[in-house]
């Protein structure tokens, strides 16, 4: 490798994920890909095309259609020192693996004062807005933040997901690694393929501003940055913080921001109650008060089952909306 | 008894049988006296444990569940961690020797099996030689983890024992309020794996069956199923108490049949057991019990810590801020009785 140019790919999000796999199968034998469709077909969003035919069947692995299973195997694997990714074809499928995630692979170390450990990275791609049926489209995340021992990791861009999913195969603790899949061909980045990955102990400041500050993740980052350009627009400067790794949270990068700025709205495509976003609020009411001009705003989902294709888009967050919530809290108390 | 087994081999079984049956009794006692939190007693089963751990070699994995004791023992955990863990502390699974890569005992019942089959995955990648054997109760075998595991496990041939404890009873619900089936491995028949039933009194069965499954997975021929019929003579948990749904009949017949004595009795009608050898072993064994016990009770206490020290493999700033907020508490004294 070391006299090889490290090659540079535009690549797509789906794609970068598929490099990171790649290279994860080849800088270490003890990596391997399982779960449903994975193998021949690469995945119903092609994220393992192409792994299969390169690394063999034992190393990328078509499993039966048992997510409990597909879960329970990955633990047990990763206690004898092995690396599992595994891939649950939709989060919305994720609930019977929940056990397996929550009750072992997140306590695996605990359990067992640090004998064993569970070094398995669980992919799922995530998240609305690309008119999928029921079951397709709900932005979980929360659920896993909830769990000690995880670490639940979401890319909101091709260069983020190849670094940060390979930091989190890389990781000795279980990774929660969910993709949001409306964004998985939304933009192309040029990836640097060098095997170098991505810190999972900090939020990335994506834009510096001084009049409020913005906070989110996946793929409403993107909306959040076009909030951003438009308020610029308007001579009003706002920070872009994309959190990245969810749990454990990097909260200090943005208690720097929102103690400079002042202002906070923070943007998740999920349920409002219960969140993330909640969770962040509540630590900027516990140690920021003193330097707010005004009250942390959340731009969220609804607290009501994702609905069907047809009113999908009145469920979404939409730039305007960040915009809005932005400009209330220049607007003061 | 089985023919394959000399008289040694049957005393060493019937030894190991008593020790976990003394231990059951004395870890019951602790918890009557508020030094042990709530413990599941193996009392009636011994022979199922004893038998799966002198088959297993040092080489192979364990995917325990919470009824396992007997088994943990042979695989070199002391008594004094089984009596940790049930008395609340994480240490009893620092497991050495030939239990450092065997799981932790499984709470969440059935949950042990995908993962076995997933360590019975990983041996075989490595072309190993080694097998992995994994236990339940009957009750477990009407979850889904059972079924993905043994399904999973003959599709791929993996080098997976499980053993089922069948003692008749799930808490109050017995075996046939669990299946339509009439037996439980025949369970096996779906997966496309051997299915075969075993007397679980009978320790020199168990050992057999368990001996020639474990065999066969070692040389690359696949997965077996054992169901072990045997019966729980105790309450589920020191928290539970059987007399509301069972029938004193049904226990006290099941006490004639109880693998101790049998074992006993079997020695003593061939001369090869006598009330002086009796006297000795339980003299011997109660010696290693108090010993367990006076480990168990003398263990310096946890650091206070320490259940933050094990979330990550790094402390997280959040965790940090709050291991002081613990250390305060601590230092207030509070009672953990
Ligand atoms: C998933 C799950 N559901 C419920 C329980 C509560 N529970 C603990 S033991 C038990 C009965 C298990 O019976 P069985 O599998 O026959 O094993 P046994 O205890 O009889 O050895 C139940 C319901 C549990 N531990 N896990």
């Amino acid at each position: 490798m070391s006299n090889k140019q490290p090659q540079v790919h535009e690549l797509t999000m789906v794609e970068a994920v598929n490099l990171a796999l790649r290279r994860a199968l080849n800088d270490d034998e003890n990596v391997v890909i399982l779960g449903e469709d994975v193998g021949t077909n690469g995945g119903v969003f092609r994220a393992t095309e192409g792994l299969k035919q390169d690394f063999g069947f034992k190393r990328v692995m078509d499993t039966p259609l048992a997510e409990s299973m597909i879960a329970g195997m990955s633990v047990g694997m990763a206690t004898q020192g092995m690396r599992p990714v595994a891939e649950i074809q939709f989060m919305g499928f994720i609930f019977a693996a929940f056990e397996q995630i929550v009750c072992h692979a997140a306590r695996m170390r605990n359990r067992t004062r640090g004998r064993l450990q569970c070094p398995l990275v669980i992919r799922a791609p995530f998240g609305g807005g690309i008119q999928a049926p029921e079951h397709h489209s709900e932005s979980t995340e929360a659920l896993f933040a909830h769990i000690p021992g995880l670490k639940v990791v979401i890319p909101s861009s091709p260069t983020r997901a190849y670094g940060l999913l390979l930091s989190a195969i890389a990781s000795n603790d279980p990774v929660v690694f969910l993709e949001p899949k409306r964004i998985y061909r939304m933009i192309r980045h040029r990836v640097t393929d060098h095997g170098q990955g991505l810190p999972l102990d900090t939020c990335f400041t994506l834009k510096q501003g001084s009049d409020v500050t913005l906070v989110s993740w996946g793929a409403m980052v993107h909306e959040t940055l076009q909030a951003a350009r438009k308020l610029e627009a308007d001579g009003i400067s706002a920070e872009v913080i994309d959190v990245a790794t969810i749990s454990p949270l990097d909260f200090e990068t943005i208690r720097r921001s929102v103690r400079h700025t002042g202002r906070c709205v923070i943007i998740q495509e999920a349920a409002r109650n219960g969140g993330v976003a909640s969770e962040i609020s509540a630590r900027i009411g516990e140690s920021c008060l003193p330097w707010m001009k005004a009250p942390v705003q959340r731009v969220t989902g609804f607290d009501a089952t994702m609905p069907y294709p047809r009113h999908e888009h009145l469920y979404m967050p939409t730039t305007d909306d960040i915009v809005a919530a932005a400009r209330q809290t220049l607007e003061g108390i | 008894m089985s023919r394959q087994h000399d008289f040694d081999w049957l005393r060493l079984a019937y030894r190991h049988m008593v020790t976990i049956r003394a231990l059951d009794k004395k870890a019951v006692a602790l918890q009557r006296t508020g030094q042990m939190r709530t413990y599941p007693s193996s009392l009636g089963q011994e022979a199922v444990g004893i038998g799966i751990g002198m088959a297993m070699q040092d080489k192979d994995v364990y995917a325990p569940y919470y009824r396992d004791q007997a088994t943990l023992y042979l695989r070199g955990v002391r008594l004094s961690q089984i009596l940790q863990l049930w008395g609340g502390d994480e240490r009893g699974h620092l497991f050495e020797g030939p239990a450092a890569r065997d799981l932790p005992i499984c709470v969440p019942i059935a949950t042990q099996l995908t993962q076995a089959a997933g360590v019975a995955v990983a041996l075989k990648s490595r072309h190993e030689k080694q097998a992995v054997v994994t236990s339940c109760g009957d009750g477990a075998t009407s979850r889904g983890d059972f079924y993905e595991a043994l399904n999973l496990a003959g599709l791929w041939q993996l080098p997976l024992v499980t053993v089922i404890n069948n003692n008749q009873w799930a808490i109050s619900v017995p075996r046939h309020l669990q299946t339509g089936t009439e037996t439980l491995s025949q369970k096996a028949v779906a997966a496309g794996i051997e299915g075969i039933q075993v007397d679980g009194n009978d320790v020199a069965a168990v050992h057999d069956a368990v001996s020639a499954a474990l065999e066969k997975a070692r040389s690359g021929k696949g997965a077996t199923l054992i169901e072990a019929v045997t019966y729980r003579l105790g309450d589920h948990t020191t928290a539970d108490d059987a007399t509301r749904y069972r029938d004193k009949q049904q226990v006290s017949d099941a006490w004639q049949n109880e693998p101790i004595k049998r074992l006993q009795t079997w020695l003593h009608d061939n001369n090869e057991w006598s009330a002086g050898q009796e006297q000795a072993l339980q003299k011997e064994v109660q010696q290693l019990i108090e010993k367990a016990v006076t480990d168990y009770l003398a263990a310096e206490a946890q650091p206070v810590d320490e259940f933050l020290q094990f979330q990550y493999e790094k402390m997280t700033p959040a965790l940090l801020e709050q291991q002081a907020l613990i250390k305060a508490r601590s230092e207030q004294g509070r009672d953990n009785s």
